[in-house]
């Protein structure tokens, strides 16, 4: 009678598996008590007493709102770029088996394959090659370029339950090719393309490695938070950044992770 | 026909007329030849990434051929080895062997992190507790890199946590003594290679979780009962059932912390001692030193080793575990 999965785990197994946990999770709470520290020049450890006044001085930099609003439109084109070629491109896979399938899928696959140092200086010396200025567009230009990948995942994913035979009862019925994608196809997959657009969001709004190298003087918010780690001038503000970047970054996960909970594959499981 | 008598007449004609316009005429011909509209639609992607990204890398490789000019500081458009050659000087060998075996520690250690969560989530945890370790290991692994690390730098300072805990655990000699080791040791954890693996590894466990645990959701319960049915002991279990079954999920997530770990720069910067990885040689060569072909030379490196390291994960059934 112990085949049911009921009984419960080992001791041992038990603690290793909550130490785990806690060593993923007390980190990121960490931030959130941070932020509120009275503390200006260290990381002293326990904060000498709590305020609310670093966010109002964070609310009145411009750099941070300037960093912000960069990396919040490098993020939003990018996941628009990256949601019509996803969309097209797992399709066109998951719709019709032909020659070089797999590649196509390996060509997709492989900008978040390889180490994003790799990306980043590929797309630099391309740039070189070619005398292309750093602007806005490189940096959406490497963005998009990665985030394909997230919303083709979820695209795939979604393609592989629905059934091809409502396409063709639509065509049936006389819906021509448009009508059939307007109110059959794009419905279905509606849902996983925006949780596949809101993790492409959250991608772009924290990449830096790839950015680093795309983006000449400008900068995104993570680019701001880089240099305040590398030269910290006002300890606080990064503090209060820190937290907020957390909960930016954290809503659209969850979000995604309910758009798609009740499908065979949850969004988010590649990133 | 017996069918065609039986099926009452209709009105409406069998084909349809066209819906007509430009836009019929696009469906029709969508539909009567599958192949263009596959065509169009793999166009805009395969173009974009086909340009952007491969172009990208075939840049890089070129630009591992050329040269600079030592003198002017040029970069020189011909084809040449040299740029390989000063690659394979002693202090490069260095960084090159020391970023592999930092590699190579960070997937051990995530690897013996990441089996009892996985266990536990893909055997133990049912129903709600399933969605919430789902989450427990999907927040950290979206959670924001650069607040992650930053996270750490506030742990792991002198002044920190860290110390604060040890000191109230009358525990800071263990500290004391670690860090006056040679090589791991340090002024302090944030500017050691001890605080550099453990961000690493906290970094990229999740990437180790999430295969580890697909590959042990597919090991039947069963299997592990009969084992100890047999008289196995739980050390036993593990050794040869539970672990060679996990193996393809581990090194599928070995893949990610490997990878990951080798073209990683900004970690080693920011909690590190001043000696260079890959990822920051490959940095401050295209940056400061304005060599692009040495940088270049250098992220060759890290694909080199990756392609071997995949060769030998498909080999051993990797993929099918991802």
């Amino acid at each position: 009678m112990r085949s049911d999965g009921s009984q419960s785990a080992p001791l041992g197994l038990k603690i290793a598996a909550t130490c785990g946990l806690l060593f993923l999770h007390l980190p990121i709470l960490l931030i959130f008590v941070y932020a509120f520290t009275t503390e200006e020049k260290s990381f002293v450890w326990p904060p000498p007493g709590l305020t609310t006044q670093w966010f109002a001085v964070t609310w009145n930099r411009p750099d941070v709102w300037q960093a912000l609003s960069l990396s919040v439109r490098v993020a939003a084109i990018s996941t628009a770029i990256a949601l019509v070629l996803g969309t097209l491109c797992s399709a066109a896979v998951s719709r019709t088996k032909f020659f070089g399938r797999e590649t196509i899928s390996l060509l997709v696959i492989l900008p978040i394959a390889l180490p994003g140092i790799i990306t980043g200086i590929a797309l630099r010396s391309a740039f070189s090659l070619a005398d292309i200025p750093f602007s806005f567009w490189t940096i959406v230009l490497g963005h998009a370029t990665f985030c394909v990948v997230v919303v083709y995942n979820n695209a795939v994913a979604r393609f592989r339950r629905t059934s091809g035979s409502m396409i063709e009862a639509s065509m049936d019925l006389g819906a021509d090719g448009f009508q059939t994608f307007r109110h059959v196809v794009l419905p279905n997959i509606a849902t996983a393309l925006l949780a596949g657009g809101m993790l492409a969001f959250a991608l772009s709004f924290d990449e830096v490695i790839v950015t680093t190298f795309t983006a000449g003087q400008q900068q995104t918010l993570p680019i701001w938070m880089l240099e305040e780690l590398i030269r910290p001038r006002q300890r606080p503000v990064t503090n209060v950044v820190a937290m907020v970047v957390m909960l930016v970054t954290l809503l659209p996960i969850l979000a995604a992770y309910y758009l798609t909970r009740d499908g065979d594959q949850i969004a988010g499981s590649g990133k | 026909m017996s069918l065609d008598a039986a099926m009452p007449r209709a009105k409406a004609p069998a084909i349809l007329p066209g819906s007509g316009g430009l836009r019929g005429a696009l469906s029709d011909l969508f539909w009567r030849k599958p192949k263009v509209l596959l065509l169009l639609m793999l166009l805009p992607p395969v173009l974009w990434l086909g340009i952007v990204y491969i172009g990208s890398l075939f840049a890089l490789l070129a630009q591992s051929f050329f040269s600079i000019d030592e003198f002017s500081g040029l970069i020189n458009r011909q084809f040449t080895l040299k740029t390989y050659g000063d690659l394979f000087q002693a202090a490069n060998l260095d960084i090159i062997l020391r970023t592999v075996t930092m590699a190579a520690l960070v997937t051990l250690a995530s690897a013996v992190i990441a089996f009892p969560i996985a266990y536990y989530a893909a055997r133990y945890a049912r129903g709600r507790w399933k969605a919430l370790f789902y989450l427990g290991i999907m927040l950290p692994l979206w959670s924001s890199y650069l607040v992650k690390i930053y996270a750490w730098k506030l742990i792991l300072a002198k002044e920190g946590i860290l110390t604060w805990l040890l000191a109230k655990l009358h525990l800071l000699w263990v500290l004391d003594a670690w860090l006056s080791l040679p090589i791991v040791g340090g002024n302090s954890l944030s500017v050691s290679f001890t605080g550099t693996f453990i961000v690493f590894v906290y970094v990229w466990l999740p990437f180790m979780i999430l295969p580890v645990q697909a590959a042990l959701e597919r090991v039947p319960g069963n299997l592990v009962e009969a084992s100890s049915d047999l008289g196995a002991s739980p050390g036993q279990t593990f050794r040869n059932v539970l672990f060679p079954l996990a193996l393809p999920g581990i090194v599928a997530g070995s893949i990610f912390t490997f990878s990951l770990t080798l073209g990683d720069y900004i970690i080693p910067q920011i909690i590190g001692t001043s000696r260079l990885f890959i990822g920051q040689a490959v940095y401050s060569q295209q940056g400061t030193a304005g060599n692009i072909p040495l940088a270049a030379a250098f992220t060759v490196v890290p694909i080199v080793i990756m392609g071997f390291y995949l060769w030998g994960a498909k080999r051993m059934g990797a993929f099918d575990a991802l």
